[in-house]
């Protein structure tokens, strides 16, 4: 009696209305993202012997991933990869998200944002594809190059390694960067622009002590949002990466479907989220002391 | 001069976002197996050929229906949150939504390789529905984030005043809050259907014996005298999806005309 | 008083540990212009929202037409109301707007346009149903909204600060358009505002609130004259206190002395009760102050004193005057008569003033 009260007055309140509004969603997630991603967490500490899963509780897979030089080398390369994607992407994003949002009128930049963002939306496979066929051995830029006479032989450094991974990626994930970095910069009140020039500043150094300041958050954004997929990336360095461009996400799809080692897999997995998630910290963390000591 | 010099480098970048998707259509109409320049002449054979692979047409068959189920199954999910986000506040909201939220940067193959696992042992055999409920879970986050605008931009005033003339609250949900929301509704949807036709590494993973479009292109990447009809393909697909996300647009850029807001511009 | 419309009794009203309403008890007259007046925060409008049932009394009894409105919701009760921001749905014309809440009763197509025409004409906008309502103009979006509250007839029409979004202009001349609306229907308007220049205008009676209570409902002249405490007396329109002190008490009489103005004598009603434990001052309105120019003579009593400031206004002057032995200068207001110089800065001048205008705070 008193319990169906409790639920009655529960019933008429806002939190219990959001909170049953928002639970199919949320029993969503928590069935099919938080238990699965908690399962993988407990088949990292398990193991595999041809078929059978041996459920006991071991750190084996952690100790071999840590011993076994193939697996830390991929480890590194990924991260160096997602970094140097990372980095390339948001440098060249910057200005565009900048012009965007200072020169173009009002009117037109939905425009914009629009053209910028239809290449994301347009099939990643063939994207990336695309740029094989670009930077190819008898590609495009190649025969392009060698048609005009500028070269007399194929540039090889562009296709089949890791720049070709990160020229692949960063044309990915271009407007990932642009769009956090591109509302940043539209919330800065123009006032606060006229307040620095009228205070003395130049245009450069209004830039360097007030507009980049307030972007911050959006470039922080932009990075973790970037860095973060790059990371996991299975098919860039599938096409265009060749041996020497492969990353985590491909060592686990091999572990996951060729070797039939789920277990080493979920290994991995766990290893890459983690040193992602603790590489973003770090970053997160860098960042704010760097803005608390401008202040 | 303001500008000028940005200009030209937004310009470029541009040139530089569009060049690879520009070679689609060159290439397909291109009559020649290797891609290269020179061109040899115009031909409409690749077009022709993807009439004749009936692997393709299973495969085109098999991702509409999953991209339909998932457009429609990730916008409700997604009209619930978002509205429950947009009008109501509980305790442990921003945790919740966060964790809704989460595919969106999340390492697409974590996703795939965790469902995977589960999947595989409670001894479920594999096909369209474990692509969906994977496609599902990464389009929900997309869906929300259009349609969190959407509901934001709703003046709770409106809903009042309906019931203050005599609307019950769901007759005010179906002649108000609906229509108001219909654009954002639309927009996720298509959007929805997009992603969820483009993407590959769940349906890689989480595909049975019926391999999805992108699963059946990954395949036909290995033999380069297919290469062509992969372009044109790609041709067909991009100039289909240009056509949904411009719709998409429209109907978002309406949602913000009708509810009155400003427009912010872009997705996300 | 005629029957009592709305009847609010000991209204109580939670948000979380906020207590937004502490106890309100007020009855409305049927065919009343009620206003609720206070500044932001006040609880005027959570007061209103409790009327039109958007929000359930955490305790206490509001009833309408003699009728408990416990657990009748927002679209059962016999109020419409008209919102700040008007909530004109933007997806439909002028018309679907207006006619919105007949869509229940049943009407025919012609019957239920008939109607709408009415209603529009009523406010003024005759004509204009068949307009997108997101191309009209402020004004417009008020006059629609009024409508389509009104079409429905219903007891008790509630205003949340309808004329805040107007400007200057716009809103005198809607103030005069509702005043002569509402006793053109008969109905019973609620209003809430924070300008106290909007209620005393508009206001057949008016309830002052602060901080989640009534602090005092009376009609606008005798608010304006004889407010009851000096929090009251300071928000609605500009007073003047003095130091005061109460030399005896006889009956119905009160002798006190004012500073600068010296001994007064004073009725029981001029001395509101319930100021509570402040030192006791009189407070004064501008205009009950004059200046004597040479030659003329005072009605009641006369004071000295000295020009501080000068405001000009065009149709009025308001002096910052300082009278003999106070601290503080008092503001008094002098309409500018043709032929009558404004008086400059340090001017020694005598005042007249009246007892009768004074009010006891104590």
């Amino acid at each position: 009696m008193r319990l169906a009260q409790k639920i009655g007055r529960m019933r008429r309140t806002d939190a219990a209305s959001g909170i049953l509004l928002v639970s199919p969603t949320a029993l969503y997630a928590i069935l099919l993202l938080a238990a699965p991603l908690a399962t993988i967490f407990a088949f990292s500490f398990w193991t595999q012997d041809y078929l059978t899963i041996d459920r006991s509780w071991t750190l084996a897979n952690y100790r071999t991933a840590i011993s076994e030089p193939i697996y830390g080398q991929l480890m590194l390369r990924s991260l160096w990869i997602s970094g140097a994607v990372t980095a390339s992407t948001v440098v060249l994003a910057f200005p565009i998200a900048y012009f965007v949002s200072f020169h173009v009128p009002p009117a037109r930049k939905s425009l914009w944002i629009f053209l910028i963002t239809i290449p994301f939306w347009t099939s990643y496979l063939i994207r990336v594809f695309l740029w094989k066929v670009i930077l190819g051995y008898n590609g495009v830029l190649n025969s392009t190059l060698l048609g005009l006479g500028i070269i007399d032989a194929p540039l090889t450094f562009i296709l089949y390694n890791a720049n070709a991974v990160v020229i692949t990626l960063a044309h990915a994930f271009a407007p990932f960067a642009i769009l956090p970095i591109f509302v940043a910069l539209e919330k800065i009140d123009r006032a606060l622009l006229e307040a620095s020039r009228d205070l003395g500043e130049t245009r450069v150094t209004t830039f360097l002590r007030v507009t980049l300041p307030l972007a911050m958050p959006g470039v922080v954004a932009a990075v973790l949002i970037v860095f973060i997929p790059t990371i996991g990336d299975y098919v860039t360095p599938r096409l265009v990466g060749g041996p020497d461009g492969l990353m985590i996400a491909n060592m686990i799809q091999t572990q996951f479907l060729q070797l039939n080692n789920a277990p080493m897999g979920a290994t991995l997995a766990v290893l890459a989220m983690f040193i992602v998630t603790l590489v973003a910290l770090i970053f997160v963390g860098l960042n704010r002391r760097f803005l608390r000591r401008q202040q | 001069m303001k500008g000028g010099w940005l200009k030209i480098y937004a310009l470029a970048y541009l040139l530089f976002l569009y060049a690879p998707i520009a070679l689609l259509p060159v290439f397909a109409f291109n009559d020649g197996t290797i891609i290269a320049f020179p061109l040899r002449g115009f031909t409409l054979e690749w077009f022709a050929e993807l009439g004749r692979i009936e692997a393709l047409h299973g495969a085109v068959l098999n991702s509409l229906v999953i991209a339909v189920s998932t457009a429609v199954l990730a916008t409700v999910l997604g009209i619930c949150a978002a509205r429950s986000a947009a009008r109501y506040d509980y305790p442990g909201k921003r945790g919740v939504m966060g964790f809704i939220m989460l595919p969106l940067v999340l390492p697409e193959i974590i996703v795939a390789v965790s469902l995977l696992v589960v999947l595989l042992q409670l001894g479920l055999s594999l096909g369209a529905w474990s692509v969906i409920l994977g496609h599902v879970l990464i389009c929900t986050p997309f869906s929300i984030a259009i349609l969190n605008s959407a509901f934001q931009n709703l003046d709770r005033s409106l809903e009042e005043a309906a019931v203050d003339l005599g609307e019950t609250p769901w007759s005010t949900f179906r002649l108000i809050t609906l229509p108001l929301v219909m654009p954002g509704i639309i927009s996720s949807l298509l959007i929805s259907f997009t992603i969820s036709l483009d993407e590959f590494i769940i349906a890689f993973f989480l595909t049975g014996a019926e391999p999805t479009l992108p699963v059946y292109l990954w395949g036909q990447l290995r033999f380069p005298q297919k290469i062509p009809v992969v372009m044109a393909l790609g041709t067909i697909l991009v100039a289909l999806s240009i056509l949904l996300l411009t719709t998409a647009e429209y109907f978002r850029r309406r949602g913000v005309a009708r509810a009155g807001g400003k427009d912010t511009g872009g997705f996300l | 008083m005629t029957r009592p419309i709305i009847q609010l009794q000991d209204v109580q009203k939670y948000f979380g540990d906020y207590h937004a309403l502490r106890g309100i008890n007020a009855e409305i007259a049927e065919g009343e212009f009620f206003s609720l007046l206070g500044p932001s925060g006040c609880g005027k409008t959570t007061l209103l929202r409790v009327i039109a049932g958007f929000e359930d009394v955490s305790a206490g009894r509001v009833l309408i037409d003699g009728k408990p409105m416990e657990g009748v919701p927002a679209n059962r009760r016999p109020t419409n109301m008209v919102f700040q921001s008007y909530a004109i749905f933007p997806h439909l014309s002028v018309a679907g707007n207006v006619g919105f809440g007949l869509r229940r009763a049943g009407l025919t197509a012609d019957e239920m346009g008939r109607r709408v025409d009415e209603a529009l004409e009523m406010v003024g906008l005759a004509g204009f149903g068949r307009r997108a309502a997101h191309a009209l103009s402020g004004g417009q979006r008020q006059r629609v909204a009024l409508a389509r509250a009104l079409i429905l007839k219903p007891r008790v029409l509630l205003l949340d600060e309808p004329l805040s979004a107007l400007d200057k202009k716009l809103r005198e001349q809607m103030q005069v358009e509702l005043i002569k609306l509402q006793r053109q229907v008969g109905i019973t308007f609620i209003l809430v505002t924070h300008d106290q220049e909007e209620a005393l205008v508009m206001s057949d009676r008016i309830a002052v609130m602060f901080d989640g209570e009534i602090a005092q409902m009376d009609d606008p002249e005798i608010l304006y004259r004889r407010p009851k405490s000096r929090r009251v007396a300071d928000f609605i329109g500009v007073m003047n206190f003095l130091p005061a002190e109460v030399l005896s008490e006889t009956g119905d009489r009160i002798e006190i002395e004012v500073a600068g103005l010296g001994r007064a004598e004073i009725s029981a009603d001029q001395a509101p009760r319930g100021g509570g434990g402040q030192a006791p001052s009189v407070g004064f309105r501008p205009e009950t102050l004059t200046i004597l120019y040479e030659g003329q003579q005072a009605n009641h009593r006369e004071a000295r004193a000295v020009v501080e400031e000068v405001v000009y206004y065009g149709d009025m002057t308001y002096y910052d005057v300082r009278l003999q032995g106070t601290e503080k200068p008092v503001r008094l207001s002098m309409r500018n008569v043709f032929g009558r110089e404004v008086l400059p800065i340090g001017t020694e001048t005598r005042i007249a003033w009246s007892p009768g205008a004074l009010v006891l705070f104590r």
